[in-house]
């Protein structure tokens, strides 16, 4: 259930003012602009294409510029299979963006390799890169699509402001040996 | 009008003769299958045939056929005339030791992708091919994976216990 | 006075003297595989000269799945899944194509009823491929609204597959001897109200686009192929259309009763992008005109044929009949073997010829199975069309040939 009146975070409030902390303002600002970069590369595109034209909308939910760049992207959507030719361009491409970002894996491919064990084919992008949100579904629709979003705005509105520094992150980013 | 399949094999025994191997219609359709020495020979008489008219190549693909022993690997080709609707497939078959057929870009410039293909998949030398490198498979694959010998699944992976998964 | 900073020898010669070589130097520019005005991964090295390209290197296979592979493991019934991923804009046809000819090696006639159902499903498949191809062309053009006009109609088609099939994008639509269900009322309901409204909508895209001047100056004599060109690398399909040359596939072999109805095959005069643009558009019309023709005279009869060993029971007489138990066991446990034979089936897709060639050993799984996609045969032409482009040019002209990437590497 999509609540579109936000009520504000926990904090303190008067007259004129409000305080709250500082991670849940930036939290808050943070989860209603995550700007997409489609990494899209089959069937699960042509849904995502269909998510963001005027029936589904992501627009609504803070992702309205589509960046191409991912030095200009928050969240890095993986849709379709990757296969193991185009494994160290979409790490290429996680590694320029820049902090704050976040990773869905949209689809059945993206997520675990989807119907295609083969020799050809990554079996789930977790292999070269961490993954926030998995999204199951081949393709999923739109509407799980959106959800996916959703837990990603879980997710940058209740971490800390830096999650780069945490020990956790800083853990899993070495075991994928991302320096 | 289509050209009967009688009068269009006829043609293919007086053009090449011996280089004529074996010939069928299963469902209809010509197959013949030609030595690789007579086969260029043959397409451009099919091509620039005035009546005929084969002018375009439909499909180029490979086959492995592990019983055959002697002519394991082949190359099937589909013509196609569109001024008389006729259809023909010609196959070519080579040893799997040293695979080797004359390149069909002498006459299509389609066949040049197509026979990239055929050698990512299954390693036949298409001598006279300009840029005979693979296509669609990692440049650093050191085997063809389309032979019957090679399994379909990735071999390096430990999470997916194979009694489980049918395999 | 010399420079002395040009002088010193440890700097680079970053003004060389011979002006000559500075001006000779082209520049490699590397479009792809991610990137946005690419339909799909593929990459293309080009060499530049300032904005005008001197020639290119196309790489593909970034998203090969070994299709060909798999299904030399896979029974017939469990290969239409794999279709579905080719060209997933127009995935009905793809299951379709492979249909018939797994129809064609067994023997199996289909009624005329699911003959008619398939021709619908193909056509709107058609057209929701068309749609995406024209309204991406626009969008890469720079007009958002388009885009965003006919995508709300592709939700509509959507809603058919939903009720034929259900499932929005990859449809595993049918079975081997004819449709898995019946159209049911609400199905023949939405097909005749999207016949009803969408016309309206797609003369409007029309207007915005078919003689608007911006969009005409950008594509119209860019990209042109000439018919000798295009048959050479193995074109099919619009964009041969748009060269001049009218075959499809429906009209030279046809298939599925496409000869009860009447359409034409529009075909352009050069081979530019604008027109395959205007190619594309006049077959959504002309599909309008063969979905009304067989919604109107859909037959009545059986939806599936008569083929006990292939086409699964029902399922009140598999739990109360001997035979249809058997038949249900033996055919998803693989149980019955197939012919032994080769065939080779071409359907028109939405990208031209798509075909099938099947040989068969007499096991549950094909001795080999070839698809022969449009896309990865006409997309070797494009290094070669963009030669002496502009940049900007040879983006519409990709976008123009409508390559998806799932068809060209499979």
């Amino acid at each position: 259930m999509i609540d579109t009146n936000q009520p504000a975070p926990p904090g303190l409030e008067g007259p004129g003012f409000f305080a709250t902390s500082m991670d849940k303002v930036v939290g808050l600002a943070r989860k209603n602009s995550l700007w997409p970069l489609p990494f899209a590369t089959s069937c699960c595109g042509i849904e995502f294409m269909a998510t963001a034209a005027s029936h589904y909308d992501i627009a609504r939910f803070g992702s309205e510029r589509p960046s191409f760049s991912p030095r200009q992207a928050d969240l890095l959507m993986v849709m379709g299979t990757i296969a193991k030719k185009m494994g160290p361009v979409l790490r290429m491409t996680y590694e320029q963006m820049a902090e704050p970002r976040w990773v869905i894996a949209v689809g059945a491919c993206a997520s675990s390799g989807g119907i295609f064990d083969t020799y050809s084919v990554l079996q789930g992008i977790d292999r070269i890169i961490p993954v926030d949100v998995y999204v199951p579904g081949c393709p999923p629709r739109p509407e799980q699509i959106i959800e996916g979003l959703l837990k990603i705005q879980e997710l940058a509105a209740n971490e800390t402001t830096r999650r780069r520094d945490t020990e956790e992150y800083k853990a899993l980013l070495e075991s994928y040996s991302i320096s | 009008m289509p050209f009967s399949n009688e009068e269009i094999l006829g043609f293919v025994q007086t053009t090449i003769g011996e280089g004529l191997v074996h010939s069928s219609e299963p469902f209809d359709f010509l197959t013949i299958e030609v030595k690789p020495e007579s086969l260029l020979h043959l397409v451009g008489s099919l091509k620039n045939h005035p009546q005929y008219q084969f002018t375009f190549m439909t499909d180029l693909c490979g086959v492995h056929l592990p019983e055959q022993k002697g002519k394991e690997l082949g190359a099937v080709y589909l013509f196609h005339s569109w001024t008389t609707n006729t259809r023909i497939r010609v196959k070519t078959f080579a040893p799997i030791e040293n695979p080797s057929i004359p390149s069909m870009t002498a006459h299509f410039n389609s066949a040049n992708w197509m026979e990239r293909e055929t050698y990512d998949f299954y390693g036949i030398n298409f001598t006279g091919h300009p840029n005979l490198v693979r296509i669609l498979n990692v440049d650093d694959m050191d085997y063809f994976p389309m032979r019957k010998e090679y399994p379909l699944e990735d071999q390096v992976r430990r999470d997916k216990v194979d009694s489980m998964f049918g395999r | 006075m010399e420079n002395q900073l040009v002088k010193n020898s440890a700097l680079p010669d970053l003004f060389p003297t011979d002006k000559e070589a500075f001006a000779n130097e082209l520049t490699t520019l590397n479009l792809g595989p991610s990137h946005p005005a690419t339909h799909g991964v593929f990459q293309n090295v080009l060499q530049m000269d300032g904005e005008r390209i001197v020639s290119g290197v196309s790489t593909i296979g970034y998203i090969h799945r070994a299709f060909e592979k798999i299904a030399e493991h896979r029974p017939f019934y469990q290969i239409t899944p794999l279709t579905d991923r080719l060209n997933y804009c127009s995935a009905p046809i793809n299951n379709m194509g492979w249909h018939m000819t797994v129809e064609k090696l067994l023997g199996i006639t289909v009624p005329k009823r699911a003959q008619y159902i398939r021709v619908i499903a193909m056509e709107l498949a058609r057209i929701s491929d068309h749609l995406i191809c024209n309204s991406i062309l626009g969008l890469d053009a720079g007009a958002f609204s388009g885009f965003l006009y006919v995508f709300q109609e592709r939700e509509k088609i959507y809603e058919i597959y939903e009720e034929i099939c259900g499932s929005r994008l990859t449809t595993n639509m049918g079975r081997v001897g004819g449709m898995e269900r019946d159209l049911n009322p609400k199905a023949i309901a939405k097909i005749k109200q999207f016949l009803i409204d969408f016309p309206a909508v797609w003369k409007e895209f029309g207007d915005l686009f078919n003689r608007n001047r911006i969009f005409m100056d950008r594509v119209i004599n860019v990209g042109a192929i000439s018919k000798e060109m295009a048959m050479d690398y193995g074109f099919t399909g619009p964009n041969l259309r748009a060269a001049g040359i009218d075959y499809d596939v429906r009209v030279m072999n046809p298939y599925s009763s496409y000869e009860d109805f009447q359409f034409d095959i529009p075909v352009g005069e050069n081979g530019d992008t604008y027109d395959r643009f205007m190619v594309r558009n006049e077959e959504v019309w002309q599909s309008l005109r063969i979905i009304q023709q067989a919604i109107d005279n859909l037959p009545e009869g059986p939806y599936h044929a008569d083929a006990p060993h292939y086409y699964l029971p029902e399922k009140e007489d598999v739990y109360t009949k001997m035979e249809a138990l058997i038949y249900h066991f033996k055919i998803i446990m693989g149980e019955i073997d197939a012919p032994v034979g080769e065939v080779y089936h071409s359907v028109e897709g939405g990208n031209g010829e798509l075909g099938f060639y099947l040989m068969s050993d007499g096991g549950r799984a094909p001795a080999r199975l070839h698809f022969r996609r449009p896309c990865f045969i006409f997309y070797q032409a494009y290094a070669e069309m963009a030669k002496g482009m502009m940049l900007s040019d040879a983006i519409l002209v990709l976008s123009s040939l409508n390559v998806i990437a799932g068809e060209l590497d499979a």
